[in-house]
């Protein structure tokens, strides 16, 4: 039985227009552009547009000024407006080689052609706060020195020319897609992938984390991060080619795990990868780990029984937008869920009493 | 640049610059919209972005991006297309006037008025963005210790 109970209306109203009030904060101080939040709040918008799986840095920074920076209340605007958009199809994909980097290291090689770049980057900050940004003021202009032209070919195509990395298949099968259908296991590596870099950060960071405390330890090394703007090229029916649609910024992280063979495989390297929207280190870094230790399996590795190896738990988990609305629809009404849990509740304490009464007649 | 038909990769180099550049740019560029029916209207959307497994295995599904798209064809009869980054109704219309216009007499005006700006603004900008990069590259020496 379904019974609807009304009267919320009026306090609903007020809530959001209190909520709206709040939203702005002290009218003393001057009310945040989207635009402020886009250029300066930049890494959030990344995150929201990762995690809402919809690149549009406009969006994203109206979507965390509405949300009051509740990040995953943002995602969760992003990802219902785009339900709303129609699907003019896919992009190529992205040619992550001819990315115009930013940031490019590697752990593995020194001396890797094009260099190590660090880029706009926290590494090697103090982490000590800043108080001179307290005050206004515009900082001293970066530095700037005459580029490279030379390409920088990706790290692990080093060690695959020596044979010493597992091989890749390619193939252009069309891939699963999450936006369409849900998520069903066994889930295939590209389905992983979409689900990996959609999740929320915090969640595939502890699952990262978790591989390299020994709960299916993968003894990763970051081969290359890479963070730099790529091309979208889409191939338009009408006209009978592809053209570039725009570009967009990706942050791509590719691991050399050790790996001393299996009955299926022969001792080499073996790769975990993330790609992210945006500039998304931590996540890219955390995606190549937990993408690593969900190929177990595969490569005819042991199983440890570690969440992380675990696809069904990870994915499954990982979404904070399925996790936030069951978790959060608890709190609304359940009185009648409620109602019928009160009078099993009674229906036992009385069952229980009569008994007891029944114990201490027998002994009398 | 030529403006012939049939010279596919000018085209796709031009449509590319015209869906990367900026909005307020290219209305500055070409504020004036030349009569034209629509093929199409534009139409706001999205398109699923892939990348590659190991940047060059298997197509996964990254996300979307918003685009914005159309199609119009000017008074003598050429059309234009566009699809553009972006949910900016007037980019998508400019950046499909401007594909029209290079297809016919107007092309080198069009290409000197407003191609070649947006080119080399957008080679500047990229140019500046490569720079700082390579200011933050690391250059190693190696410090040698006690006696050879």
């Amino acid at each position: 039985m379904y019974v609807a109970t009304k009267g919320g209306e009026r306090a609903i109203e007020a809530a959001h227009r209190w909520l709206a009030e709040e939203r702005r904060g002290d009218p003393d101080v001057p009310e945040l552009t989207v635009a402020q939040i886009r250029e300066q709040m930049t890494l959030a918008v990344n995150r929201v547009m990762a995690e809402g799986s919809l690149y549009d840095r406009d969006l994203a920074a109206l979507a965390i000024k509405q949300s009051r920076g509740d990040l995953i209340e943002a995602v969760f605007l992003i990802r219902a407006y785009r339900t709303t958009l129609p699907r003019f199809g896919a992009s190529n994909p992205v040619a992550t080689d001819d990315m115009a980097i930013a940031r490019r290291v590697s752990a593995t090689f020194k001396d890797a052609p094009g260099g190590q770049v660090l880029g706009p980057t926290f590494d090697y900050t103090h982490r000590l706060l800043d108080f001179a940004l307290l005050a206004d003021g515009d900082p001293p202009p970066a530095d700037m020195r005459p580029a490279d032209p030379a390409p920088a070919p990706h790290v692990l195509q080093l060690l695959d020319r020596d044979g010493l990395m597992e091989p890749l298949p390619g193939g252009d099968v069309p891939p699963g897609d999450l936006t369409r259908e849900p998520l069903a296991m066994p889930a295939d590596r590209p389905v992983r992938l979409q689900a990996l870099t959609r999740g929320d950060e915090g969640f595939v960071l502890a699952m990262a984390y978790s591989t390299q405390r020994g709960y299916g330890r993968t003894h990763a090394f970051v081969g290359e991060l890479r963070i730099g703007t790529c091309a979208v090229e889409m191939e338009i029916p009408e006209l009978g080619f592809a053209v570039e649609i725009g570009e967009i910024e990706l942050s791509e992280c590719e691991t050399v795990n050790q790996f001393t063979g299996s009955r299926k495989e022969p001792p080499q390297f073996t790769r975990g990868y993330g790609l992210v929207m945006g500039q998304s280190e931590r996540k890219a870094i955390a995606m190549s780990l937990v993408d690593r230790a969900m190929r177990w399996e595969e490569l005819g590795e042991e199983a440890t029984g570690a969440p992380a190896q675990d696809a069904e738990f990870v994915l499954y988990h990982a979404d904070n937008i399925q996790a936030t609305g069951f978790l959060e629809h608890i709190k609304l009404p359940h009185y009648v869920d409620f109602q019928s849990e009160l009078e099993l509740i009674r229906k036992l304490r009385r069952a229980a009493a009569e008994a007891r009464q029944e114990v201490r007649d027998d002994r009398a | 640049m030529s403006g012939e038909i049939g010279d596919q990769g000018a085209r796709q180099a031009w449509m590319g610059l015209l869906a990367r550049a900026r909005p307020a740019r290219l209305a500055a560029l070409l504020p004036d919209l030349p009569p034209h029916d629509w093929l199409r209207p534009p139409e706001i959307g999205a398109v699923m972005v892939r990348g590659r497994i190991g940047a060059t295995g298997a197509p996964f599904n990254l996300g979307e991006m918003t685009v914005t798209r159309c199609a119009l064809r000017l008074a003598d009869g050429r059309a234009g297309h566009a699809h553009v980054q972006g949910r900016d109704r007037d980019h998508a219309t400019r950046a499909a006037l401007v594909d029209a216009l290079m297809q016919g007499p107007d092309a080198a005006r069009i290409d000197a008025e407003v191609l070649t700006p947006l080119r080399v603004e957008e080679g500047a900008r990229r140019r500046m963005r490569a720079e700082k990069a390579a200011a933050t590259r690391v250059e190693f020496f190696t410090l040698v210790r006690g006696e050879g």
